[in-house]
C-alpha cells in the first residue's frame, strides 16, 4: 500500500513538475506548493517509521545542526513521541518576510520558526499567530523570554544571553604597556587610550555606524535604552547625548576609528582587525564566533573582559541580540512542538548543546560553572581565558534590553540615520538626538 | 435506438462549431493570458489600492481612511523620492544618448570587430543584479586596497569611502547601471537602425550631408519610436530600482539613507516593520508616480497624436 503511495506521490510531482516547465514564472510557485504538499503526504505515510515531522525554518545554518542533535536525544528519551525535522534554511530578510506572510494568510507556515530578535516585535502586533510558551517555560530563564513577550504571554526562547563584553588584542595592550584589568571605567579606557594610540599608532577601538551593539551597552550602563520601558523610542535621552559626547571625543582624540565597513559584521572590518586595527572592540558574547572563523590570526591574543563602565557600580553588561525560537498556531501538532522546543532550548542538555555547538552563552545561568562546559572547544582554543571566567563576574550586572513593537523602527533609524551622523558626520549630540527623536515619534 | 450516437454527434459538432467560430474562439486561446493577468495583475492592484486605506495585522484589520497617504510627508519618503527620481534622470541623461552613439558605431560598416563589441557589451545584462552589485561594492570598498581607490591612488588621490559619501556612492550606482543597461539598450537601438532603409542615408549624402547632418536629420527622427519606448522602460526601471541599492550596502539600510529608493521604502515599510497597509500605499504613490511621468512623456514626445 505504502509503495502504491509512493508511486502515485511521485507520479504527481513529476506531472506538477512538467506543468511547472511549461508555466511562467508565476504558476510556477503553485506547482512547488504543491510538490511540497505531496511531500508531505508521502511524509505521513512514514510517520509510524521515522516519527512526527515537525517543519522547521531558521536563517542560520549552524542552528540546523543543533536541533539535529537535540532531535536525536530527544527520539532517544521520548521513544513514544518521536519526531523528524525538515529544515528549511533561509536568508535572513526572506524568512522574515515568507513568515509574515504565512501567518498573516493563515497557509503556509512551518511548525517552529527562528525569528531574530529586532524583528520579533512584527509578529507580536495585531494578535499574534505565534503559540505561548508559559506552560512550559521554567522561571529560570524569564528574563531571555520576556523579550519575547506581550501581555504575560511569552511567544519565545533565545538561544543565549548575548552578554556584551570587550575584547581586548593583549598584544596590543602589553607594548603599550597597558593592563586590561586596569580599565574599568570609561576615563580608564580613554586614558589607556591615549597610551596605545602614543605608543602603537593604534587606536584603542572601533564604533559602529550602521549596527548598535557596541554603542548599547554604553546606554545600558547609566540605566538607558532605545526604547523606554513603556515601549516608546527613547533616543534622545541624556544617556544617549553623554554615550555619543564621549564616542565623539574619543573620535576627535584618534583613539576612537569608525569601523570600516561601517559595522562589525563587515568584511572590511574582519580584515582590519585582523591585522590588528584596533586594540579592542565591544561585542556580545556571541561574537566570539566571527573571531574564530573571521580573524584567525587573533588566535591567543583576545582576552575577553567586562565592558567599561561610567562609575563603578553600573551593570558592566546587558544581554543584547538574540533569536527567538517560536511556535507558529499552525503546526500540526502544537502539543509536541511546545515540548520538543522546551526541550531543546531551556533544558540543563540543550543548554549544554547550545555552548558545544553553537558557542553561545547559555540562558541557564547554572550550567555555566558545570564540568561539560569547561570541556575544551575551538572557543577556549582561541582565547587567553575563558568566556565563562567573565560571565560569572558579571552574572547579576546582565540586564535585558526593553522590547517592544517600536524597535525594529527605531533599529532602522539607528542603522541608517542616527549613528553615522553621530560618528562619522560628528554632529552636535543634543541637537542630533532631538532630530531623531522627533522623526520616530 | 440510435439515440445516444446521435446526441454525441451533436454535441460533437457543437463543440466544433464553437471551437472554430470566429466570434470565440480567439478568446478561448487568449483566455489562458487573461486569467493570469487577472489573478496576478488585477487582482493584486486592487487590493492593494483596498490596504492601502488600512492597517493589515493577522486579526485587526480595519480601515482608517487615508492616514497610510498623509503618514508618506515625513522626511525619509521625500528622501527616498528624491533618491528614486535623480537616479532616473541621471540614467535617463546617460543610458539614452550614449548606446545610441555606440549603437550608430556598431550598425557602421567602417567598423571593426562589430560582432565581438555587439556581444561584449552584452554581456553585463546577463548577469544577475546581486552578483555584479557584490562586485561592484567590493570594487567601491572604503579601504586603500579596493579597485577604485587604487585607481586614483595611482593620481595622487587619498582613499575615498566611495559608499558612505552622497554624491561618489550614486556615482557608484550610476556606473553599475550603464555597465549593466547599455547593452541592453544598444540591441534596442540596433533594431531600431537596421529598419532605417539604406538609400535614404544614401541620398542624403549623394546631396552632400555630413555625418552628423545625417545623425541628426535622418537617424534621430527615425529611432524616435524606439527612443520613446527605451524612454518609457527607463523610467520605469529607475522608479522602481531597488535590488542594487540593496545589494550595493548588503542589506537596505545605507548611510543618512542615501541610497534608500521608493521601492526599498516600501519593502522597510511593509516587510522590515510589518506595516503592509502603508506599503501598499507607497506602492499605489509609486504607480501613480510612473504612469503620471510616463503619460507625460508620451504625451510630449507626441506618441499619442496622429501620424499624419
Amino acid at each position: 500500500m505504502k509503495k502504491v503511495v509512493a508511486k502515485l506521490a511521485s507520479l504527481l510531482l513529476a506531472g506538477t513538475m512538467l506543468a511547472g516547465c511549461s508555466g511562467g514564472g508565476a504558476p510556477a510557485a503553485d506547482t512547488a506548493k504543491n510538490a511540497a504538499e505531496t511531500k508531505s503526504e508521502t511524509d505521513k505515510a512514514a510517520v509510524s517509521a521515522d516519527g512526527a515531522p515537525i517543519e522547521l525554518w531558521t536563517f542560520q545554518e549552524i542552528h540546523t545542526g543543533f536541533y539535529e542533535k537535540m532531535a536525536t536525544i530527544w527520539n532517544e528519551q521520548n521513544p513514544d513521541r518521536k519526531i523528524k525535522i525538515n529544515f528549511t534554511v533561509l536568508p535572513y530578510d526572506d524568512l522574515h518576510s515568507k513568515l509574515l506572510i504565512a501567518l498573516q494568510s493563515g497557509v503556509g507556515a512551518p511548525d517552529i520558526a527562528d525569528i531574530e530578535i529586532g524583528k520579533f516585535a512584527n509578529y507580536l502586533k495585531g494578535d499574534p499567530q505565534l503559540l505561548p510558551l508559559n506552560d512550559v517555560l521554567d522561571p529560570e530563564v524569564k528574563s531571555r523570554v520576556e523579550i519575547y513577550g506581550k501581555d504575560g504571554q511569552y511567544y519565545g526562547v533565545c538561544f543565549h544571553i548575548g552578554a556584551s563584553v570587550t575584547y581586548y588584542n593583549k598584544e596590543i595592550l602589553d607594548q603599550a604597556g597597558v593592563d586590561p584589568a586596569s580599565i574599568v571605567t570609561w576615563d580608564d579606557f580613554r586614558a589607556a587610550g591615549k597610551v596605545v594610540l602614543e605608543k602603537t599608532g593604534v587606536p584603542m577601538t572601533t564604533a559602529e555606524t550602521a549596527d548598535p551593539w557596541s554603542f548599547w551597552p554604553m546606554l545600558a550602563s547609566q540605566g538607558g535604552d532605545l526604547l523606554k520601558p513603556d515601549g516608546s523610542p527613547d533616543v534622545d535621552s541624556p544617556a544617549f547625548i553623554k554615550a555619543i559626547t564621549f564616542v565623539q571625543d574619543m573620535i576627535k582624540e584618534g583613539s576612537i576609528v569608525t569601523a570600516p565597513g561601517g559595522f562589525h559584521h563587515a568584511e572590511e572590518y574582519y580584515g582590519f582587525m585582523n591585522n590588528g586595527g584596533a586594540a579592542s572592540i565591544s561585542m556580545p558574547l556571541w561574537y566570539m564566533g566571527r573571531f574564530t572563523d573571521y580573524m584567525p590570526d587573533l588566535n591567543q591574543k583576545m582576552i575577553i573582559a567586562p565592558n567599561p563602565v561610567w562609575e563603578k557600580g553600573q551593570p558592566r553588561s546587558i544581554g543584547l541580540g538574540g533569536t527567538g525560537t517560536a511556535v507558529t498556531n499552525q503546526a500540526k501538532d502544537p502539543q509536541l512542538a511546545k515540548d520538543f522546543l522546551a526541550f531543546a532550548k531551556i533544558s540543563k542538555e540543550g543548554n549544554i548543546e547550545i555552548w558545544k555547538t553553537l558557542g553561545f552563552d547559555p540562558i541557564r545561568t547554572e550550567v555555566w560553572d558545570m564540568p561539560e562546559i569547561k570541556e575544551p572547544n575551538k572557543f577556549t582554543d582561541y582565547f587567553l581565558n575563558s568566556p565563562f571566567d567573565v560571565l560569572t563576574q558579571i552574572k547579576d550586572e546582565i540586564p535585558a534590553i526593553n522590547n517592544g513593537e517600536n524597535l525594529p523602527k527605531v533599529m532602522d533609524a539607528l542603522k541608517t540615520t542616527t549613528l553615522f551622523r553621530a560618528f562619522e558626520d560628528l554632529e552636535d549630540p543634543a541637537a542630533l538626538v532631538a532630530e531623531e527623536q522627533s522623526k520616530l515619534n | 435506438m440510435n439515440n445516444p450516437n446521435k446526441k454525441s454527434a451533436e454535441a460533437h459538432r457543437g463543440l466544433q462549431s464553437f471551437l472554430y467560430s470566429p466570434k470565440i474562439a480567439p478568446y478561448v486561446f487568449i483566455s489562458p493570458f487573461v486569467l493570469v493577468f487577472i489573478v496576478f495583475f488585477i487582482y493584486p492592484v486592487i487590493s492593494t489600492g483596498i490596504m492601502s486605506f488600512q492597517t493589515v495585522l493577522p486579526g485587526k484589520t480595519e480601515f482608517i481612511g487615508v492616514e497610510n497617504y498623509t503618514n508618506l510627508f515625513n522626511p525619509t519618503f521625500l528622501k527616498a523620492v528624491q533618491n528614486s527620481v535623480v537616479y532616473t534622470i541621471l540614467t535617463l541623461v546617460l543610458l539614452i544618448p550614449g548606446p545610441m552613439i555606440l549603437a550608430c558605431f556598431l550598425n557602421s560598416k567602417n567598423m571593426i570587430g562589430k560582432n565581438f563589441f555587439r556581444s561584449t557589451l552584452f554581456i553585463p545584462a546577463l548577469t544577475s543584479a546581486v552578483v555584479a552589485t557584490t562586485i561592484f561594492r567590493l570594487i567601491f570598498g572604503e579601504l586603500s586596497g579596493s579597485l577604485m581607490n587604487q585607481i586614483i591612488g595611482l593620481f595622487g588621490f587619498k582613499p575615498i569611502k566611495w559608499l558612505r559619501i552622497q554624491e561618489t556612492s550614486f556615482a557608484a550606482l550610476v556606473f553599475l547601471a550603464c555597465w549593466r543597461w547599455t547593452g541592453v539598450n544598444i540591441l534596442y537601438f540596433l533594431s531600431g537602425l537596421q529598419n532605417i532603409p539604406e538609400e535614404v542615408n544614401e541620398s542624403a549624402s549623394l546631396d552632400g550631408a555630413t555625418v552628423w547632418q545625417r545623425f541628426f536629420y535622418i537617424t534621430m527622427p527615425m529611432l524616435r519610436p524606439i527612443t520613446i519606448y527605451v524612454l518609457t522602460i527607463s523610467i520605469y526601471g529607475g522608479m522602481s530600482m531597488f535590488t542594487e541599492s540593496y545589494m550595493l550596502w548588503g542589506s537596505n539600510k545605507s548611510p543618512k539613507d542615501m541610497g534608500l529608493t521608493i521601492i526599498g521604502y516600501l519593502y522597510r515599510q511593509g516587510w522590515e516593520q510589518n506595516n503592509i497597509g502603508f506599503g501598499c500605499a507607497i506602492g499605489i504613490v509609486l504607480l501613480l508616480f510612473a504612469l503620471l511621468l510616463n503619460f507625460a512623456q508620451l504625451n510630449l514626445f507626441g506618441l499619442f497624436r496622429k501620424e499624419e
